[in-house]
C-alpha cells in the first residue's frame, strides 16, 4: 500500500494506481475526459491535470502513479484556470453547433464544459476544415472531433482491426485510416465500437432515421420492422431505465405506435437459423465421419462486421464460413416473399426496417448478395440509439407504454433465440437443436462446460460426447464435437490464425465481431455503467429462461414456415431465400472493386495511388434529405456570395497593381 | 502481397530491383520491435518516396495496420508520399526571411513552377518546400536549391536563378 495526501486527506491505496483512481475511490472526483476505465489510459485531453507538491509542472492524474508521501491538489485556483484553458483550446477547433448536433446532452465535451464551469470561449483561431466521411455504416464529423483517441484503442487494441490511427501532425492531425481515404474504401469492419467511445460527435452511425420517417409517411409503402434480441435489453436505458431491463412489449408497443404496419421478431428468424445453419453443421459433420470431403470447422455467419473482417484477413477460408444469411436477412426475404402472399402485398411495396445494436448491420444490407428478385431484402436497419431517437421524437413516453405483442406469424421465437445476442449464445443454441435432433435428448445443459482456454485470449471452447445416437445418426456414435466461441475480431484472429495453418481442432466455431456479443455492439446506447455487459447479459438470459419454448426446432411457426413454404432445411426454396455466398476482398481490397462510401449504395474503387493526402478530397454525393437540401441550397447562395468578393477583390487588387506600376513608373521618371 | 503487384511496365526492371532491395531491409529488421522508422527511411532511400502501395507492401511484410504505417509517414516531414523532384527548392520562412518578402518569393514561386508548396513540377525538375530558418538571417531572403544558398533573393532573381538548374 502506498499512502497519500489528496487535498489534506490522508489516505492509503495499492501500488501501481493512478491519481485519478485513487481519488476517485476516496470520493474525490478529478475532471477527466479521455480516460476510459480499464480501455484507455493515454493523457491526450490533460483535463484531469493536478497539482502535486515538488513537481514543475502539472500532473495529468490519469497518468500519475501514486508514490509513497506524495501530497496532491485536485481543486487549487491554479488547477482550476489551467482546466478551463485547456477546455476552451479544446473547443477552440471544435464545430460548435451544439444545438443542432446528434451528441445534444449526451456530449461529454458539453457535459464537461458545464462541470468546469467555463462561460466564455476566448480562443478563435484557425478551425479544421474537413469534409464528412460518409461510409455506408459509418459516419465521421471530423470537424468535431476532438482527437482524444479512444477510438484508436478501441480500433487497434481492443478489436485489433487497425483502421483509425492518428494521421499527419501538429494542428494537421486528424485521426482515420490510411492517407485519409474514406472508411468504406478500406478493410473497416464497420462494428461501430468507436461510435460508443466517441465522447462527441465526431464518430456516429450513418443515419437512416429520415429515411424510415419517410417510408412510414409514404402511403404506398406496407412498412414492417423486425427487432434484434440484444436490443430489447438496451433500449430502455435511452429512456433512464436500468441496463438489462426487459423492454420486450414497451418496444413492439412504441413501434406500432410509430407507425409501422407490422411488428415482427428477428428472433423467429434467429430459431430457423438454428435449423438451417444445423442442418448445415449436421451435412459437413457427416461428411467428415464418412471420410468425405468437408469444410471444418464451420463458422457462424451472424455477424456482418466479422463477415467483413474474414473476407479482407482470410479471404481463402471463406469456405470455412456457414452459407446461412443473418437472421434479419433470412426475415427480410421471407416478409418480401412468404408474408407478401399471405396478406396480398408486392414485395416492391413492402419495406423492412431492421432494428439492431450494431452499426455493420447497415453495410450487411447494402451487400449485392443480400437482395432477392432484384429486391434488397431489408431496406434500412436503425441502430437501438436511431430508434430510440425516433421515439423521442414522435413524443411517445416509453416507460409509460402498455406492453403489446410482436404480429405473427413471424414474431414467435423461443429462449433459444434470445440467447443469439450474447457470445455464446448462438452456439448454444444451436448445440440444443443438434443434440437433441442426433440423440433424441436433451442437451445435459448442467454439464456443458465452457471453459476458456489457457493462451488465447477471448476464447472459450466445449466438448460434447455424442453416445447412442438415433438411427438416423447412428455413425455419430462416439463422436466427440468440438466447439470455440469467441467475440471480438482480436479473438476470432487467433482461431482463424489455426484454420489457416491446418491445426484448428474444432468443428464448430462461433465469432461474434463485437467484444461481448451483440448485447455491446456498435449501435447499443452508450453507457457509463462499468456492469452494463453483465447486465444486459443477465437480462437476455432471464428471457430466455422466462419462455416455455427453449430450443428453436420447437418453435411451431418454424414448423408451420417449413410444411407450408420452405419444405426442409437446406431445401432448394430456403437455399434461394436464406442462404449466401461471401466476396473475397482483401486486407487492402485489392480482390474486389466494392466499395462502401455512401452514394445511395457502393462506389467503384476509384483510388488514386500516389495522391498524398493534402489533395485528397474524398467526394461523398450522400442522399439528402429535404433539411440537407436546403443546407446545401443555403450553402450554394454563400459560395456564389464569396465568388463574388474574390472577384471584386481580384479587380481591386489589379487595380492597386497599375497604380503601384504607375506610381513607379513616375518616381523613376522624376530620378 | 506480391512485389509483382507494384511493377509498371516502363522501367520493369529497375522498380523490381528497387523492391527486392527494400524485402531484404525489411527481412533485416522484421524481428526488431520499434524498426518501423528505420524501414521507411531505407525504403524512401531506396525508392525516392512511399507511394500507398509501397506502405501497404511494408504493412504487409511486418504484420502491422496501414493505419499506422501511414501515421508515421505522414507525421514526419522527411517521409514523402509523392516523388521527388531532381532538385528541391527550400524558400525560408524564418523570422528574419519572413519579414524581408519570404512570402512574396513563395507566391512569385508558385506562378513560375505552377506548383503549390510541397508539391513536385510536373517535369520532375523541382519540388518545392519551405523551410523554417536555414541560418541564413544575415542574408535574408533566402532561398536554398539543393545544398547551394542563394541571398538576397527578390522576385526578379528567380528566374534567372531558377534557369540554372
Amino acid at each position: 500500500m502506498v499512502n497519500l495526501k489528496i487535498n489534506g486527506k490522508q489516505i492509503s491505496v495499492a501500488q501501481g494506481t493512478t491519481i485519478l483512481e485513487a481519488a476517485k475511490s476516496n470520493n474525490i472526483s478529478i475532471p477527466n475526459l479521455c480516460y476510459m476505465k480499464d480501455t484507455h489510459k493515454f493523457g491526450s485531453c490533460r483535463i484531469c491535470v493536478v497539482e502535486v507538491k515538488g513537481a514543475k509542472t502539472l500532473q495529468a492524474s490519469c497518468m500519475t502513479n501514486v508514490a509513497e508521501g506524495m501530497e496532491v491538489f485536485t481543486n487549487t485556483e491554479k488547477v482550476r484556470k489551467a482546466r478551463k484553458v485547456l477546455y476552451e483550446l479544446i473547443i477552440s477547433d471544435h464545430s460548435k453547433d451544439c444545438l443542432s448536433c446528434k451528441r445534444n446532452q449526451s456530449c461529454e465535451l458539453q457535459q464537461l464544459g458545464k462541470t468546469l464551469g467555463v462561460e466564455h470561449t476566448r480562443f478563435e483561431g484557425a478551425r479544421s476544415e474537413r469534409e464528412n466521411d460518409i461510409s455506408v455504416s459509418i459516419t465521421r464529423d471530423l470537424t468535431k472531433c476532438i482527437a482524444c483517441r479512444r477510438c484508436i484503442t478501441v480500433c487497434n487494441q481492443i478489436q485489433g482491426t487497425g483502421i483509425l490511427n492518428a494521421q499527419n501532425r501538429g494542428f494537421n492531425t486528424v485521426v482515420g485510416p490510411a492517407m485519409d481515404l474514406p472508411l468504406g474504401d478500406v478493410n473497416c469492419v464497420f462494428c461501430g465500437q468507436c461510435t460508443i467511445v466517441c465522447p462527441v460527435g465526431a464518430l456516429k452511425e450513418t443515419d437512416a432515421v429520415e429515411k424510415v420517417w419517410t417510408a412510414i409517411n409514404n402511403k404506398d409503402k406496407y412498412v414492417v420492422a423486425q427487432t434484434a434480441p440484444a436490443v430489447r435489453v438496451a433500449l430502455g436505458e435511452e429512456f433512464g431505465l436500468e441496463p438489462g431491463t426487459r423492454v420486450t412489449g414497451k418496444m413492439a408497443a412504441a413501434l406500432r405506435t410509430l407507425g409501422f404496419d407490422n411488428i415482427f421478431d428477428t428472433n423467429f428468424a434467429a430459431d430457423l437459423t438454428i435449423m438451417e445453419e444445423g442442418t448445415e453443421l449436421l451435412h459437413r459433420l457427416q461428411n467428415a465421419v464418412a471420410g468425405r470431403p468437408a469444410t471444418l470447422p464451420m463458422i457462424t455467419s451472424c455477424s456482418p462486421g466479422w463477415i467483413k473482417y474474414i473476407e479482407h484477413a482470410y479471404p481463402d477460408n471463406l469456405a470455412h464460413l456457414s452459407t446461412c444469411k443473418s437472421p434479419h436477412m433470412m426475415l427480410g426475404a421471407l416478409i418480401k416473399s412468404y408474408y407478401s402472399k399471405i396478406i396480398n402485398v408486392d414485395a416492391e411495396k413492402i419495406f423492412v426496417v431492421s432494428i439492431m445494436p450494431c452499426t455493420a448491420k447497415k453495410f450487411e444490407i447494402s451487400r449485392n448478395e443480400m437482395k432477392n428478385n432484384g429486391l434488397p431484402n431489408v431496406d434500412a436497419v436503425l441502430t437501438t440509439r436511431e430508434l430510440a431517437a425516433m421515439i423521442r421524437e414522435a413524443g411517445i413516453d416509453f416507460t409509460k407504454l402498455e406492453d403489446e405483442k410482436f404480429d405473427n406469424p413471424l414474431g414467435l421465437s423461443t429462449g433459444a433465440a434470445d440467447i443469439f445476442g450474447l457470445t455464446g449464445g448462438v452456439m448454444e443454441a444451436a448445440l440444443r437443436t443438434v443434440y437433441e435432433l442426433v440423440t433424441g435428448r436433451e442437451l445435459p445443459f448442467k454439464n456443458l462446460h465452457v471453459t476458456p482456454i489457457v493462451g488465447l485470449d477471448n476464447v472459450k471452447t466445449a466438448e460434447i460426447l455424442i453416445n447412442d445416437p438415433v438411427n438416423a445418426y447412428k455413425e455419430f456414435d462416439g463422436v466427440k464435437i468440438k466447439v470455440a466461441v469467441t467475440s471480438g475480431i482480436k479473438g476470432a484472429n487467433q482461431l482463424m490464425e489455426q484454420i489457416k495453418n491446418g491445426s484448428s481442432p474444432y468443428h464448430f466455431i462461433e465469432v461474434m465481431g463485437c467484444p461481448g456479443g451483440c448485447i455491446t455492439g456498435g449501435g447499443q446506447p452508450r453507457s457509463n455503467d462499468p456492469d452494463v455487459r453483465q447486465k444486459r447479459l443477465e437480462g437476455l438470459y432471464k428471457e430466455d429462461e422466462d419462455k416455455d419454448l427453449r430450443k428453436s426446432h420447437e418453435n411451431p411457426y418454424i414448423n408451420s414456415i417449413y410444411k407450408e413454404f420452405l419444405k426442409y432445411p437446406g431445401s432448394h426454396i430456403s437455399h434461394e431465400l436464406l442462404h449466401t455466398h461471401y466476396v473475397k476482398r482483401g486486407v487492402f481490397n485489392q480482390l474486389t472493386d466494392e466499395r462502401f462510401s455512401e452514394d445511395g449504395g457502393r462506389q467503384m474503387a476509384k483510388r488514386s495511388q500516389n495522391t498524398g493526402y493534402k489533395d485528397k478530397q474524398p467526394a461523398h454525393p450522400a442522399k439528402k434529405t429535404i433539411r440537407e437540401e436546403q443546407q446545401s441550397e443555403d450553402i450554394l447562395v454563400l459560395k456564389a456570395e464569396i465568388e463574388k468578393l474574390k472577384n471584386e477583390l481580384a479587380d481591386t487588387l489589379e487595380t492597386v497593381d497599375i497604380y503601384k506600376q504607375v506610381i513607379a513608373d513616375l518616381s523613376r521618371r522624376q530620378k | 502481397m506480391n512485389t509483382e503487384a507494384l511493377k509498371c511496365d516502363c522501367c520493369a526492371s529497375d522498380e523490381t530491383q528497387k523492391l527486392e532491395q527494400i524485402a531484404n531491409v525489411i527481412d533485416l529488421y522484421k524481428n526488431k520491435n520499434g524498426s518501423l522508422i528505420q524501414i521507411l527511411h531505407l525504403a524512401q532511400q531506396i525508392y525516392g518516396h512511399l507511394p500507398l502501395k509501397l506502405q501497404e507492401y511494408i504493412a504487409n511484410s511486418l504484420g502491422i495496420p496501414l493505419s499506422e504505417v501511414s501515421g508515421v509517414v505522414t507525421f514526419y516531414s522527411f517521409f514523402t508520399t509523392k516523388p521527388r523532384g531532381k532538385h528541391t527548392i527550400r524558400v525560408c520562412l524564418g523570422t528574419a526571411c519572413y519579414v524581408r518578402g519570404g512570402k512574396k518569393l513563395v507566391e512569385r514561386l508558385e506562378e513560375l513552377l505552377n506548383i503549390q508548396i510541397g508539391d513536385t513540377t510536373e517535369d520532375g525538375r523541382f519540388t518545392f518546400e519551405i523551410a523554417r530558418c536555414i541560418g541564413a538571417c544575415g542574408l535574408a531572403p533566402a532561398i536554398m536549391i539543393d545544398d547551394v544558398v542563394y541571398k538576397q533573393v527578390n522576385v526578379n532573381k528567380l528566374e534567372s536563378i531558377l534557369s540554372k538548374y
